[in-house]
């Protein structure tokens, strides 16, 4: 049977612009070839960077920010639609291949409904008419397990939650009857519990009609689910190409094995938990208008160790967070540090008190003045905390880059001369700069590709030896609370759901929540997905 | 509020009135202090803030509607405050350098100066929300009669050139979008700044020099009477119309350009892009529909221009309108005449902010369709 799919030594390359520097390009992809066979699924998988979603888009012949294929062929049925004009590849895309994208919320118009956008191409290509289309966007909507599909098309993207928006944007990328569908990491921006019921519903769908597809992702485990075949890629250039069974179970490469092996990091819990460092007392907490974003949170930190705060988007992690800094007085209860309460809000806290306290944020990027180097972004803290200016504060300032494993050579470099994990160790150094007895950590390491990640892990885990400081781990990440926290706890829409030692939390019996929660974790194993779907309905059907 | 107005609520409005460029939230933050007493004031809070969470844009409306009134107060305060403020006064401006104090004094008492400056304002006030603005001074006539004829001299005119202007702009701004940075988009950029960059009165006289004198098209001066026909009058406006549009198409075209770009590197016209649609439709309903908000500001803002703004060229073509009218009675210090029209002329600077900032309201699919 012939190939639906054949891309053949592709080589994408960019024009960058950087201020006063004559112009640059960068080969965002090198030298790709792959295919992929009717009704069959390649995953392409990598890191940031890798070239994943320029070669996705590339079966789209389409270009994102001044990309372009310089050479290379892309053949869709035999065809290379590179050398379609306008017209022609206009004729292609939204006809025989489709796209969907990371974002839906962002990729649907805010303007229009639903249902309007999901049959539009199929309309504006004549593919079927308005009362086919809407027919078939009726059935996809069933197929993907849409709440009341019959209405659904009525609604504006706003009204409805990025899960559904996720399967909505499938169900767009599906309603045309595409022979390709370009999945750009459809499920990144869920949670766990959403990204499981998304990932069914596209890997039914994509049985249900028979379409090929290219799945993008950074994520193995969830890659290992849906694909016939896998091709690692890094840095634009393919290391790996071959059937999931043998990448999962028999990679070749080195780069593979790491990112099949990745979270070995294991720490086994403190075994005294008795000295409370900070002590939450049935905290509740919430926004204007009397919206309340937590209910009556109890739990409390040894000193020295790290407490896991694990939840989904709205459970009020972050909330706390923002509680235990200052930032949001409670409504009610009390939040003690070393055996004094804290005052509520932090105009009211003093600079001693503000001192033992540090956070570092998930996005390090935007928590850094794009204005200042290294040397300022670290010394502030100094010179706030402890006044020390001039070779002294530079020489401190080196120590902690020398803690941190970057070194010297860092010191006057800006925010965007950084990688986004030297970035996040900037920012971890910045918060040991006023030598905290308490880091929040929130979802530090969320926006980092898996073995960056790993290194910033490994790194705070080190510094706590080092220093004995506590830490606060806020994190939606099962794997990361299994490998750094003494104590766990879960929570669920503003509710604390579970908190006690690691051991005990993540071993059953389970509440129902919990139970969902760390079932829904992919694992790298292929068949993971059917086995957890069997045993749900077999759960449905028994109650 | 007499006390308090002249300190935070009108400073920003005059500013407004005179540039004609500040956005219309400076207005809005002016008169907040108003509506804020008028909400807590008018309607218990609880009821209030159930409304706002059920029908956030009819609340929403009602507080644009609210603040207009407020600001609308605010203005009249300031307009006869700065009239009062003015050096001089009709008295002695109608009798020239001889005038003896006694004449002058006569004046004063007739024409009711000498009494107490709040009590003048609110009789003003009071017989202007009825509609009646007093009788001239100069001319003895009813100013609402004489101010309705040249109102509707106002608005015929600038009714034209924004018939003409809006839909003219916005198209160029979409074409300047599909053909940008290549010789279309440059073209219409170029032209248009060139004829933004003219002042009025010189884009006036080329037009009468060219289209009345040499060509002998149009007619010239633009004086329309009330025994003119329909097309008699068209033919009339045809230059000053031409030249208000040249003034204002520029300004109007370059933001709906410059909205359209903003959204056109968003997600979900890639999304279009990558359906495959055609070019002129991903921009017309796809980028469009999310950048109303911003251009319906920059058109309100030329609208209130055409009524506002347009003294120069009224007095180029000879043009019997509102600006006209006022700078005239500016002159001889007729006061009823010149608080008339700056009533009005505010009036219809706050409606048109105001609408603007309700229709951007109504295109925000989150207000109009809650969840």
């Amino acid at each position: 049977m012939p190939d639906l799919l054949t891309v053949k030594n592709l080589k994408i390359v960019a024009t960058s612009y950087p201020p006063g520097e004559p112009p640059k390009t960068v080969t965002l992809v090198d030298n790709v070839s792959f295919s992929v066979e009717k009704g069959k699924v390649l995953g392409l998988i990598g890191e940031s960077g890798a070239g994943k979603s320029t070669i996705g888009l590339s079966a789209l012949a389409y270009g994102r920010g001044g990309a372009s294929i310089v050479s290379g062929e892309v053949l869709l049925n035999g065809k290379d639609i590179l050398k379609l004009g306008r017209g022609g590849i206009r004729s292609v895309r939204g006809c025989k291949v489709c796209y969907v994208a990371q974002s839906a919320a962002a990729a649907f118009n805010p303007a229009h409904r639903l249902g309007e956008q999901v049959i539009e191409a199929s309309l504006r290509h004549g593919i079927m008419s308005r009362q086919d289309a809407e027919k078939r966007a009726l059935y996809l909507f069933r197929v993907l397990g849409l709440p009341n599909p019959e209405t659904f098309g009525e609604r504006y993207p706003h009204q409805v939650s990025g899960g559904q928006l996720q399967r909505a944007m499938t169900a767009m990328a599906l309603c045309p009857n595409p022979e390709l569908i370009v999945f750009d990491e459809p499920t990144t921006a869920l949670d766990v519990t959403t990204q499981i019921d998304v990932l069914a519903a596209i890997k039914h769908a994509i049985e249900e009609t028979h379409t090929a597809a290219l799945y993008i992702t950074h994520d193995l485990a969830v890659v290992a689910q849906i694909s016939d075949d896998i091709m690692v890629l890094r840095h634009g250039k393919m290391v790996e190409y071959g059937s999931t069974k043998q990448i999962i179970e028999a990679p070749t490469q080195d780069y593979t094995r790491a990112l099949v092996s990745v979270r070995q990091t294991k720490r086994d819990e403190a075994a005294d938990q008795s000295n409370k460092l900070l002590n939450i007392e049935n905290v509740s907490a919430g926004y204007g208008n009397g919206f309340k974003v937590l209910h009556n949170v109890t739990m409390h930190l040894p000193k020295g160790q790290t407490l896991a705060i694990v939840g989904e988007s709205g459970s009020g992690k972050s909330t706390l967070a923002r509680v235990i800094t200052g930032l949001l007085p409670p409504s009610e209860g009390r939040i003690t540090f070393d055996g004094k309460q804290l005052p509520p809000a932090l105009s009211g806290r003093s600079k001693e008190e503000l001192r033992r306290v540090q956070m570092i944020y998930q996005m390090a990027d935007t928590a850094m003045n794009p204005r200042q180097t290294v040397r300022d972004i670290i010394g502030r803290p100094i010179t706030f905390y402890y006044g020390v200016h001039g070779a002294k504060k530079t020489e401190r300032v080196k120590e902690l880059l020398d803690q941190i494993e970057l070194g010297d050579r860092f010191l006057d470099r800006y925010p965007a001369e950084l990688s986004g994990g030297q970035k996040q160790r900037v920012a971890i150094a910045r918060a040991l700069a006023a030598k905290p007895e308490l880091i929040l950590c929130d979802e530090p390491t969320s926006a980092l590709d898996p073995l960056v990640a790993e290194g910033i892990l490994n790194l705070l885990l080190k510094l706590q030896e080092e220093t004995a400081v506590s830490y606060v781990f806020i994190t939606h990440d099962i794997a990361i609370v299994r490998a750094i926290a003494d104590s766990v706890a879960v929570m669920h829409r503003g509710k604390l759901v579970r908190f006690g030692p690691k051991s005990k939390v993540l071993s059953p019996p389970f509440d129902d929540y919990t139970d969902l929660l760390l079932k829904s974790v992919p694992e790298m194993e292929i068949g993971w997905l059917e086995k957890v779907l069997v045993t749900r309905r077999m759960e449905s059907a028994g109650n | 509020m007499a006390a308090l107005g002249p300190e935070n609520g009108p400073a920003p409005t005059s500013e407004t009135l005179a540039a004609g460029t500040t956005q219309p939230q400076a207005a809005a933050v002016a008169g907040s202090g108003v509506i804020a007493t008028m909400n807590t004031g008018l309607v218990d809070a609880g009821f209030w803030r159930r409304f706002v969470r059920r029908r956030p844009m009819a609340a929403l409306i009602l507080q644009r509607l609210g603040l207009s009134v407020g600001l609308l107060f605010a203005v009249s305060l300031m307009i006869f405050g700065g009239v009062e403020a003015l050096p001089g006064d009709f008295a002695t401006t109608y009798l020239g350098q001889s005038a003896t104090p006694q004449a002058v004094e006569n004046i004063r008492k007739d024409l009711g100066l000498d009494r107490p400056v709040t009590e003048r304002y609110f009789s003003w006030l009071g017989h202007a929300l009825q509609g009646d603005f007093g009788t001239s001074w100069a001319s003895r006539n009813s100013v609402s009669e004489q101010i309705g004829k040249r109102l509707g001299n106002s608005l015929f005119l600038a009714f034209f050139a924004a018939l003409i202007s809006v839909p003219l702009a916005i198209c160029l701004g979409m074409l300047a979008v599909q053909f940008r940075n290549r010789l279309p988009d440059k073209i219409i950029n170029v032209v248009s700044l060139a004829a933004i960059s003219l002042p009025e009165f010189f884009v006036g006289y080329i037009l009468i020099v060219f289209f009345a004198v040499k060509w002998g098209v149009a007619t010239f001066p633009a004086t329309v009477y009330d025994s003119m026909g329909f097309m008699e009058r068209l033919s009339a406006i045809a230059l000053p119309v031409a030249t208000l549009v040249l003034v204002v198409l520029a300004h109007m075209m370059r933001m709906t350009r410059a909205a359209i770009l903003n959204v056109m590197s968003s997600a979900y016209v890639e999304t279009a892009e990558l359906k495959g649609l055609g070019a002129f439709r991903i921009i017309a309903r796809h980028a469009a529909p999310n950048a109303v908000a911003p251009v319906i500001n920059v058109v309100a803002l030329n609208l209130a221009y055409l009524v506002v703004g347009v003294v120069v060229v009224e007095v180029v073509f000879v043009y019997p309108g509102m600006g006209q009218y006022m700078v005239d009675a500016v002159t001889v210090r007729d006061m009823p005449v010149v608080q008339a029209c700056g009533l009005i002329f505010a009036a219809f600077y706050i409606f048109l902010n105001m609408a603007a900032d309700i229709l951007a309201i109504m295109a925000n699919p989150r207000l109009r369709h809650p969840r």
